[in-house]
């Protein structure tokens, strides 16, 4: 297994967390909160990833073949359905926003100081 | 027996699914009806299991997945007493919010309720789960559903920007999180707790496992709000409707706390027992930085439910310091504190809601004075800023003076005037706006509103009719909350059956032998700890008599003579005014903050763990 996946994880995570400190718009902002989850996938799949292992579906293959590990992949199916929920619902704030305050702008809807 | 720790979490899921489906057709107080009593049954359910708990670790595999030879492939409950414990408490928090909103909440829907009930559901969840990956999951459905309930106003601007605030840094605290998951599963090949703990021990530590521990306990400090990941807390309980801010601050952000003395002692113990020391002194910093810096926001604050959500801050410093110092003593003595205080801040929360109902604001200089035909309410809002003082005996009393003998013990008795400061500062803030509300006390001021939220639509009785007395059902809560926070002080046997409790947690070995083995594993017995001592009831007294002076003093400013020369006053000003800066309600900000959080707590960590 290379180091290559990890390297790319560890990436959208710094990345992904520099958009969301800077973005000027919640949108993007959104976008970018989904950049650093995508992180935890690439290093999901990576740690379940076994050397030219096939995909562990046993309806046609045999028994005893070299799978990847399928516990990790579960584990990104339900990280996905997690994150489209939250996603959902920030999306709809940030629709709310630019609707009823017409700015998608974190810092121009700023109301809340000290 | 086993049975019932899923039914806990199913029942208020099922009735949320219900409640939503027949929005349309059902009425109003048929919802009301229907969550209060699956609320209270999930309480019930709670309560049986903290009974049985009480005996011997109960573990539930779902789907009937046992473990085989000490390998664990199935997702389980593994319920002790604590968790058992906190699970009960948050029923019972729920419960009483969903009572109060009958009248404080007059238009909302029953996606009011079913929020309520999934925000229960993950919460019970979160407490008696035994898988890492199934913490996540109910981490993040509890969250969700209190991103939901914060906004509920969503055509306002500040509860639309705290729910955006709120969302976007648990959201990443909850990645956080699962990144830690990813390694240690990458590392152990596990995901229930007692496996990845049995499994770290065989191994040296190295720096991958600090990097998931670091990761694992900054995502849940980000939900504990522990400084200075904690400016997001401000924001959201002080939009949030009344009944939320009860769950959220007696409740919701204490999980966080939980969350990392589980995985401490349940995953981490065994691999970095050897620097517990080290790991002691870093929490016990956290902690009292924690405590002390929110505590003095709040006594800045004269929007009500802000200056609430600053205590609730400080106070989890102060829990902090109690499960950082590592022993079950300090543990069992954080338990019954952070029970009675969840009483007394509900307490609170809801008797500013009764103000609200009745006067359609919350801040301090605007209220001044416009309290004083509520004798009632003015009275339990004063009795629970002394408890919060810890007054003996309240229960707030007796956990603290639990904690402070335990900290003695470890060499720690220094933050006995953390707690001292912090309980009487905190406790100041509150008489001071009762003062001034109920009594008319101190000079009319201006107040610089932090923002403007439109209060009349959270209450929306209609008319003014409506608003000239408090409806009983209103009063009831209060009432109930503070005898809680009052029992916890006084039923006899607490503080031992916290300590066993704790004990329990705490012992790794049986845990893995539960969990894993099926062993049966029996509850230490313990000593009762020695009753509060003279000196005890001195350090109560000090917090609850300073409060009191510290709360005079603000009242009558302008009557004391100068005692603090001006230089130093404005000094002291000027540095409050720029700590008040730094929470500047940008999320971006604050998103800083916690990378900044995040180096330093892995700096620490990989200095000192490995």
């Amino acid at each position: 297994m290379s180091f290559l996946p990890y390297a790319v994880a560890a990436w959208l995570f710094g990345v992904g967390i520099y958009g969301v400190a800077t973005s000027r718009n919640l949108i993007h902002l959104v976008v970018c909160l989904t950049v650093v989850q995508s992180g935890t996938y690439i290093l999901l799949l990576a740690i379940g990833y076994v050397g030219a292992g096939k995909a562990p579906i046993f309806a046609d293959i045999p028994l005893n073949s070299k799978v990847v590990d399928p516990v990790v992949q579960t584990l990104t199916l339900t990280d996905v359905v997690v994150e489209a929920t939250v996603v959902a619902l920030l999306l709809a704030l940030a629709m709310q926003a630019e609707k009823r305050f017409g700015t998608l702008d974190p810092d121009e809807l700023g109301v809340m100081r000290s | 027996m086993n049975h019932l720790a899923p039914l806990a979490v199913a029942v208020p899921i099922i009735a949320a699914g219900v409640l939503a489906a027949t929005a349309s057709v059902a009425s109003r107080r048929l919802a009301d009806i229907v969550a209060v009593l699956t609320a209270a049954a999930s309480t019930t359910l709670c309560a049986i299991l903290l009974a049985h708990s009480g005996h011997h670790q109960v573990v539930y595999w779902f789907g009937g997945w046992q473990p085989r030879s000490g390998i664990a492939v199935g997702i389980a409950f593994a319920v002790d007493p604590l968790g058992a414990g906190l699970a009960t408490f948050a029923g019972l928090i729920v419960c009483v919010a969903l009572v109060f909103s009958w009248r404080h909440l007059e238009t909302i829907s029953h996606v009011y309720h079913a929020l309520m009930l999934v925000f229960l559901a993950g919460m019970v969840g979160f407490c008696l789960t035994g898988d890492l990956f199934n913490l996540f999951v109910f981490f993040e459905l509890l969250s969700t559903a209190a991103y939901a309930l914060v906004g509920y106003k969503i055509d306002q601007r500040a509860p639309l920007e705290g729910s955006l605030n709120f969302a976007i840094t648990n959201s990443l605290g909850a990645i956080m999180v699962l990144f830690g998951i990813s390694l240690l599963y990458g590392r152990t090949g596990a995901l229930n707790m007692a496996q990845i703990g049995h499994s770290l021990a065989q191994q040296p530590a190295d720096g991958l496992v600090v990097a998931a521990f670091t990761l694992l306990v900054a995502g849940f400090f980000i939900k504990a709000a522990v400084v200075p990941f904690h400016f997001w807390l401000a924001d959201a309980y002080s939009v949030a409707p009344t009944p939320v801010c009860a769950v959220l601050s007696a409740v919701m952000s204490e999980l966080g706390l939980y969350a990392v003395v589980r995985i401490w002692w349940s995953c981490f113990h065994g691999a970095f027992g050897d620097h517990e020391d080290a790991l002691r002194a870093i929490l016990v910093v956290a902690g009292t930085i924690t405590a002390l810096i929110p505590a003095v926001l709040c006594f800045a604050q004269t929007h009500l439910k802000r200056m609430l959500a600053y205590a609730t801050v400080s106070y989890i410093g102060l829990f902090l310091i109690g499960v950082g110092l590592l022993t079950h003593d300090a543990l069992g003595g954080t338990a019954v504190y952070l029970v009675a205080d969840g009483f007394v801040k509900a307490s609170l929360f809801v008797c500013v809601g009764i103000i609200q109902h009745r006067r359609a604001s919350v801040d301090e200089y605007r209220l001044h004075g416009r309290g004083r035909d509520m004798p009632f309410t003015g009275a339990m809002f004063a009795i629970g800023g002394l408890a919060l003082a810890s007054l003996p005996p309240f229960g707030t009393f007796l956990g603290k003076s639990l904690v402070e003998d335990a900290a003695v013990k470890e060499g720690y008795g220094w933050v006995i005037v953390v707690f001292i400061l912090a309980s009487a500062i905190t406790g100041a803030a509150v008489l001071r706006s009762a003062g001034r509300v109920f009594l008319g006390l101190g000079p009319e001021g201006e107040s610089e509103p932090a923002f403007e939220v439109d209060e009349e639509t959270e209450t929306e009785t209609g008319d003014d009719e409506g608003r000239r007395r408090t409806p009983f059902v209103m009063f009831l809560p209060v009432i109930a909350l503070l005898a809680g926070g009052l029992a916890m002080g006084l039923i006899p046997r607490l503080p031992q059956a916290a300590l066993r409790g704790a004990a329990a947690l705490q012992d790794q070995a049986a845990y893995v032998a539960a969990v894993l083995h099926g062993a049966a594993g029996s509850v230490p017995h313990l000593p009762a700890p020695p009753p509060p001592t003279g000196l005890d009831y001195l350090y109560g007294a000090l917090s609850s008599v300073g409060a009191l002076v510290l709360a005079a003093a603000a009242l009558f400013r302008e009557r004391l003579p100068a005692l603090v020369p001006r230089p130093v006053a404005n000094g002291a000003g000027a540095a409050v005014r720029a700590v008040r800066e730094l929470n500047s309600g940008r999320v971006g900000d604050y998103v800083a903050w916690i990378v900044a959080g995040v180096t330093v707590f892995g700096a620490a960590f990989s200095l000192t763990l490995l």
